[in-house]
């Protein structure tokens, strides 16, 4: 299991916590999928075998966000 | 202005093509430059809502954008340009302002990020050299000058200066730290020069621990927010129902897409976290932690306030408060007391020399014939002497007349007291006691004045100890000769009836903390395990900061019950007004939109104004003072 926080610019809706843990939660090999709505920060636990910071990375941009820095 | 325009270019584009897009509707002529405008607006403004529309109905979920999709396309194809364009126009530039204002209420912390220095000066063996904060490891030398941030934690090894800990503690008097006392990075030293032996580095490091504290506070999910988050999942959906129905009924599907629009509970959901965040924020900067939305609920709902006494009320320190001597100066009394107790470890023999080095009396002698008594104190010698100190068990004849009666005046008023004698006769008393911090009687006038209703001071000490502070504080209620675990079972016997605050120094109070229903830790930094229990952590010693953090509660309370009030009469009132078809889409969202804008900037007042103290508008006019001088 490896854990990938990224720094997303301001979200300004809560919606935007459902949009991206609903969409992570559901791929396959995303252990947790949770989003710090006032932090804008997005923090992934998954299994290195089935994704990579890459891919958690491009999912997130394809919902429409920015990302602004991985840890 | 090229900046300006590279940061709000697309604003300024949309903007513009709404300026022509209500100037062809106004004049009503040339469709199609109208139709080619306001499509080009609809399709820029809101390609990032038909996108996240998309992506929602790909994932199953019905959010604000699907539906405002929904209402763009049904306009659209009945031919009402206008409205599609600036609906989606109104609803982009809302977005992008409620950015600009929410980074603002998240301010705190970024500036609280901005206060690590980024270099040390590193002393290795014959050298100083300037490095990178992130090459520091435990153990390094560093020395820090005037004026300098202290790059990270650490202790003293060398110097004595006057350190400013306001950025941490929200104390604005500079403290004194001498050799081995331990030091805070990110603080400034005001005088002096120091050398430092680094003892946390990155994440470990106070400042770190308490951004994460902070961020961590702002996204803990208060009991109302968490209402309001279900309420919008399922009100939503609602809305879609109850659109479709009113389309069937009415066959108007203006009305039924102006009421998808405007039934966004946007202002409703965001209404509760701004206020939390911001207040959160606020307070850190005071050095008030407040663990989360819900840390803050509870602290203003508090009736009644559970003091520990050791350490909370009291320095926790020992400190000689009365001397009375018998045929013999005081200072000589300290003087063969504290070289009696030279070599003994105990606090109260601390307290004596601690004394005697106030007073700059010499007592590098050393006794002789040490002897330790169990119970009763010690006997020693000095210059030919034989000297008793101790309880009056010391003695070898009962205490009498004068004597008796001072020794049981020093008691009664609840000192630890000891008596010098020599072999003959009595020398003197020393009273012993721990003492009040600075501003505690003030405090418990100000929780009065704050609608307080009771204050009890639960303590371990004795009933007579006990009893002198509570009434030199004007406390109601005294509790003494307490195990921890009875202070938990007091507080619970209160519960039924009050909201409980129980605040304490965290040491041998855990328990407590964990059972009252707000619990405030005082002195928090550098006690990790008050700081991970305690509801509130107070981060100086100043316990008056109390009253701070109980006004800020309830004022981040107000700001949140005035948000939510006002978002759900602006939605009753548009739903109102769309029923009565006195409601266009894009004046429903224009609405929706700046009530949103409206509840943020009511969260803002929070960081704005100096909600605790008059601690906030000194360090502003400060700043203020410090930009002009730079100019």
């Amino acid at each position: 299991m490896k854990k990938t926080v990224l720094q997303l610019e301001t979200l300004t809706c809560p919606s935007c916590i459902r949009r991206i843990e609903g969409t992570l939660i559901k791929l396959e090999g995303i252990e947790t999928a949770v989003v710090k709505f006032n932090a804008s920060k997005v923090e992934v636990v998954y299994d290195e075998m089935k994704q990579s910071d890459e891919s958690v990375l491009k999912v997130v941009k394809d919902l429409g966000y920015k990302v602004i820095s991985r840890k | 202005m090229k900046n300006i325009l590279k940061k709000h270019g697309y604003i300024i584009f949309i903007s513009s093509l709404f300026i022509l897009s209500m100037i062809f509707n106004e004049l009503n002529q040339s469709r199609l430059v109208s139709f080619i405008i306001m499509t080009l607006l609809t399709i820029f403004a809101g390609f990032h809502i038909f996108k996240k529309a998309f992506m929602d109905l790909k994932y199953k979920i019905i959010g604000i954008d699907l539906l405002v999709t929904i209402a763009v396309i049904a306009a659209y194809m009945i031919g009402d340009l206008f409205e599609a364009a600036a609906v989606t126009y109104l609803f982009t530039l809302g977005h992008y302002l409620e950015k600009m204002s929410l980074e603002k209420t998240r301010s705190s912390l970024k500036a609280m990020m901005d206060l690590k220095p980024l270099q040390a000066r590193l002393i290795t063996l014959d050298k100083e050299d300037m490095v990178s904060l992130d090459s520091l490891k435990v153990g390094d030398i560093l020395l820090v000058k005037v004026g300098e941030k202290i790059p990270t934690d650490g202790i003293i090894i060398e110097g004595n200066v006057f350190i400013d800990e306001q950025m941490m503690t929200g104390e604005s008097m500079p403290v004194e730290k001498d050799i081995s006392d331990a030091i805070i990075g990110s603080t400034v030293v005001t005088s002096g020069y120091l050398k430092m032996r680094v003892t946390k580095v990155g994440e470990d490091t106070t400042l770190s621990r308490m951004i994460h504290m902070v961020e961590e506070a702002q996204d803990s999910k208060a009991k109302t927010q968490k209402f309001m988050e279900v309420f919008s999942k399922y009100y939503t959906p609602l809305i879609v129902i109850f659109s479709i129905f009113i389309f069937i009924m009415t066959k108007d599907i203006r009305l039924s897409i102006t009421m998808l629009v405007i039934a966004c509970p946007g202002a409703l959901v965001i209404a509760t976290p701004v206020s939390f965040v911001a207040g959160i924020g606020n307070a850190a900067k005071k050095g008030i932690l407040f663990k989360g939305g819900d840390s803050i609920e509870k602290l203003s709902k508090g009736e009644i306030v559970f003091f520990d006494k050791t350490g909370t009320l009291t320095k926790g320190k020992p400190e000689v408060v009365e001397i009375k001597t018998f045929h013999i100066s005081e200072e000589e009394l300290i003087k063969i007391a504290s070289i009696g107790e030279a070599y003994s470890e105990h606090p109260i023999a601390h307290a004596i020399i601690q004394e005697a080095m106030k007073n700059h009396v010499d007592i590098k002698d050393k006794p002789k014939n040490y002897q330790s008594i169990k119970g009763k104190g010690i006997k020693f010698s000095y210059q030919d002497k034989i000297y008793s100190l101790g309880n009056e068990r010391i003695l070898e004849n009962p205490l009498m007349g004068e004597y008796q009666m001072a020794y049981h005046k020093f008691l009664n008023v609840g000192y630890t007291t000891l008596l010098l004698a020599n072999e003959n006769q009595v020398l003197g008393l020393i009273g012993i006691a721990d003492t009040l911090r600075p501003k505690t009687e003030l405090l418990m006038k100000d929780l009065k004045s704050l609608g307080i209703k009771k204050t009890v001071m639960l303590t371990g000490d004795q009933e007579i100890v006990a009893h002198q502070i509570a009434n030199q504080l004007g406390i109601d209620n005294v509790n003494a000769n307490l195990y921890p675990e009875d202070k938990a079972q007091i507080i619970k016997s209160y519960q039924d009836e009050y909201h409980t605050i129980f605040v304490g120094d965290g040491i041998n109070d855990a328990l407590a903390l964990s059972y009252a229903d707000a619990s405030v830790a005082v002195g928090g930094i550098g006690k990790d395990l008050a700081m991970e229990t305690a509801d509130v952590v107070l981060m100086s010693e100043d316990i008056g900061k109390l009253k701070d953090a109980i006004k800020i509660s309830r004022k981040v309370k107000i700001n949140m019950i005035q948000n939510i009030i006002f978002a759900l009469s602006v939605v009753f009132f548009l739903m109102i007004g769309v029923l009565l078809n006195q409601v266009t889409m894009s004046l429903g969202m224009l609405v929706h939109e700046g009530s949103v804008l409206i509840v943020i900037i009511n969260a803002i007042r929070l960081l704005r104004f100096d909600i605790g103290g008059n601690h906030v508008k000194r360090l502003r006019t400060k700043q203020l003072h410090q930009e002009s001088s730079h100019l």
